[in-house]
């Protein structure tokens, strides 16, 4: 199905991104300047990185609830692993991603070898990572380090009063990346294919469960990595970090234009979601008259809406 | 039914009788928890009332039993919803809001949130069938918004409750049973008559089975499926009341906490297929005993309330797998190998 450029649903979202962030500089003065733009990256790295693998997995038609508690294990893993263990950073860093990804393979693994359904899967995943972060640690350990503390220190000025720091600029490469994989790979191209049209995928010779194990592997590397960056931004590991960001991450990629049905969508509309729920967040914290709740609503209302407007579009093509 | 499949039903082996799996969890934890402690088991009459673990496993159960009956329906016919958690949330919160706040009776209060709950229901069921959109992301939007509803209707407080009625319906007994009890009691009766005495049972199995087929066989499959969806949300405020009642507050962030895994979980090991058709109502009631009978042996073991989830998690994953084609054949294929070299 090849949707054209009028009713691409990128463009949706780039409309409501847009307008959402005019009537927020309009009526919030300082809303309108580099330093909130630099600070909308650095608060959502971690939702960004998330969400940058559910894309990869909702393309291949699949889904992850798992990412949210794999990313508490990974906060606390990594605090445990530096803190009590005495283990160098790049070392802990290391183990994390190697235990995410495995995870992450083992879980695409039953499905695919097993024919399960996914949700079931990730949600087995989710229940056993939120557990073994307890298991690890029940409480919050602060991580004193002076790596960390260097890490936490790289920024880049982009403006007057404006920084990108660690946490942006490794969720800004890492959608690079993403972009790269999703386009210009073979595995890339599989994801899409397989998402598309299994059977077909199947027929062409496509190696259809090694990508599907790939998908939840890499996502399993998102999930460990979003951790990794949690921990530079919070200073500390806790094993309830992350919960519910599961949800936060699927709709940031319904959000950005990727369907949920699978084999349509991207990177680039994910980056567009995960900022636009940036957005929402910032105006809430610039507003005091809305009440925290507000965003869980405002949120589902939003998915409500483009999960709407892209069945209208799916069936405008049928 | 023809006469080949008449053979083939007489001939189902106690394997593939989908209750074996809950039993046999069941069976392992009782065993294991004679071995440990057999005072797990003893039950005991104070102030008129039943206490013990076996009691509590039932009292505790019995907001999971109302949430799996609801999602025993919904999993039917060929869905499955994810707000059941923020749904509790939102009953807990409302009924609590409009007993202790706004002064209004219980017997006003609990009819109200138990139409808010089925309305909510409703609006999943109205996605899944005039939106079209899969029920996992139509009933997520809900999960979502939930808490958010819920912190809104008690002004982000956590509502103490002591109004007397109300606290009955967590803390009450009658003849020594917890009231809990009673209600899943008459909510599974009520259901269970309705569905193998009339029509509804078959129909929902149609609808579930194939879609596409029940239709043109004349059965408003739309239909159904609203009504499915808002006996789920109803269910699952009136487990958000009990649980409000229970511990004497609602809090809209805590009440239904992951309730909805419980739900699909106490489905899934009590035989029903997440593929739709095929339901068993008792399956989803052992399977949610077995889940609180496994919480309550871990608790007891020692085992952190925070950890428990692992165990949970290997066990849902092993009853999916039991349920796997593919993994049978492996085992019997190991069983064959084994028998042959021995």
């Amino acid at each position: 199905m090849k949707i054209s450029l009028r009713s691409n649903p990128l463009y949706a979202t780039i409309g409501v991104l847009a307008s959402l962030f005019a009537v927020a500089s309009f009526s919030y003065e300082g809303f309108f300047s580099l330093r909130v733009i630099a600070n909308l990256f650095t608060d959502s790295s971690f939702l960004g990185v998330t969400a940058l693998g559910m894309t990869v997995v909702i393309l291949s038609k699949g889904i992850d609830l798992s990412v949210g508690s794999v990313i508490g294990f990974t906060t606390i893993l990594v605090a445990y692993l530096v803190q009590d263990a005495g283990v160098s950073v790049p070392v802990a860093w290391g183990i994390a991603l190697v235990v995410g990804v495995l995870f992450g393979a083992a879980m695409g693994a039953l499905i695919v070898v097993y024919d399960l359904p996914s949700f079931l899967v990730t949600l087995g995943g989710l229940f056993f990572a939120k557990g073994m972060g307890f298991v690890i640690s029940s409480s919050s350990i602060g991580i004193q380090n002076e790596f960390y503390d260097a890490v936490v220190g790289i920024q880049i000025q982009v403006g007057p009063g404006a920084y990108l720091g660690a946490g942006a600029l490794a969720f800004i490469l890492f959608f690079v990346f993403c972009l790269y994989l999703l386009k210009w790979t073979r595995f890339g191209r599989y994801v899409y294919a397989v998402g598309g049209n299994e059977d077909s995928a199947r027929l062409m010779g496509l190696p259809v469960d090694r990508v599907k194990i790939g998908v939840y592997a890499f996502n399993g590397f998102c999930s460990a990595f979003a951790g990794i960056l949690t921990t530079l931004y919070m200073g500390s590991g806790n094993p309830l970090t992350g919960v519910g960001m599961e949800l936060d991450a699927i709709a940031a990629v319904v959000i950005g234009g990727t369907l949920l049905t699978g084999g349509i969508g991207g990177a680039t509309g994910t980056l567009l979601g995960v900022l636009t729920f940036a957005v929402i967040q910032t105006i809430l914290n610039f507003d005091g008259r809305f009440k925290p709740a507000f965003l869980r609503i405002a949120i589902a209302a939003l998915l409500l809406g483009f999960i709407l407007t892209q069945r209208a579009l799916a069936r405008g093509k049928e | 039914m023809s006469k080949a499949m008449e053979a083939t039903v007489s001939k189902k082996s106690l394997r593939d009788n989908p209750l074996v799996w809950p039993l046999a969890g069941l069976a392992l934890v009782v065993a294991f928890n004679l071995v440990t402690g057999p005072e797990f088991f003893s039950v005991s009459v104070r102030d008129g009332h039943l206490y013990g673990n076996l009691v509590d496993i039932f009292s505790q159960g019995a907001r999971v039993m109302l949430l799996a009956l609801g999602m025993t329906l919904v999993i039917a016919t060929g869905g499955v919803d994810l707000s059941v958690g923020a749904v509790m949330a939102i009953g807990g919160a409302l009924c609590a809001t409009l007993v202790t706040q706004l002064g209004y009776g219980l017997y006003l209060a609990l009819p109200l949130t138990l139409l808010m709950a089925g309305a909510l229901g409703f609006f999943n069921g109205a996605m899944v069938v005039a939106g079209r959109i899969q029920p996992i992301i139509a009933t997520l939007i809900l999960m979502v918004a939930g808490r958010g509803v819920a912190l809104l209707i008690t002004d982000s407080d956590v509502v103490k409750i002591q109004d007397p009625a109300f606290l009955y319906l967590g803390k009450g007994y009658i003849l020594g049973v917890p009231f809990s009890l009673w209600l899943v009691a008459a909510v599974f009766t009520v259901m269970a008559l309705l569905i193998r005495k009339t029509a509804l049972g078959l129909l929902i199995e149609a609808v579930g089975d194939n879609e596409h087929a029940s239709r043109f066989s004349g059965i408003e499959a739309g239909r159904l499926k609203l009504i499915v969806y808002a006996v789920c949300g109803a269910l699952a405020g009136m487990a958000g009341v009990l649980d409000a009642a229970s511990v004497s507050a609602a809090d809209p962030m805590r009440v239904g906490e992951l309730k909805e895994l419980d739900a699909i979980f106490a489905v899934v090991i009590g035989g029903t297929a997440l593929t739709g058709g095929r339901f068993l109502l008792f399956g989803s009631i052992l399977g949610a005993i077995l889940l609180q009978a496994l919480t309550l042996t871990l608790y007891n073991a020692g085992v952190p309330a925070a950890v428990a989830p692992v165990p949970k998690a290997i066990v849902i994953v092993g009853v999916c797998l039991l349920q796997s084609d593919r993994f049978r054949k492996q085992i019997s294929n190991i069983i064959k190998i084994g028998g042959k070299a021995s």
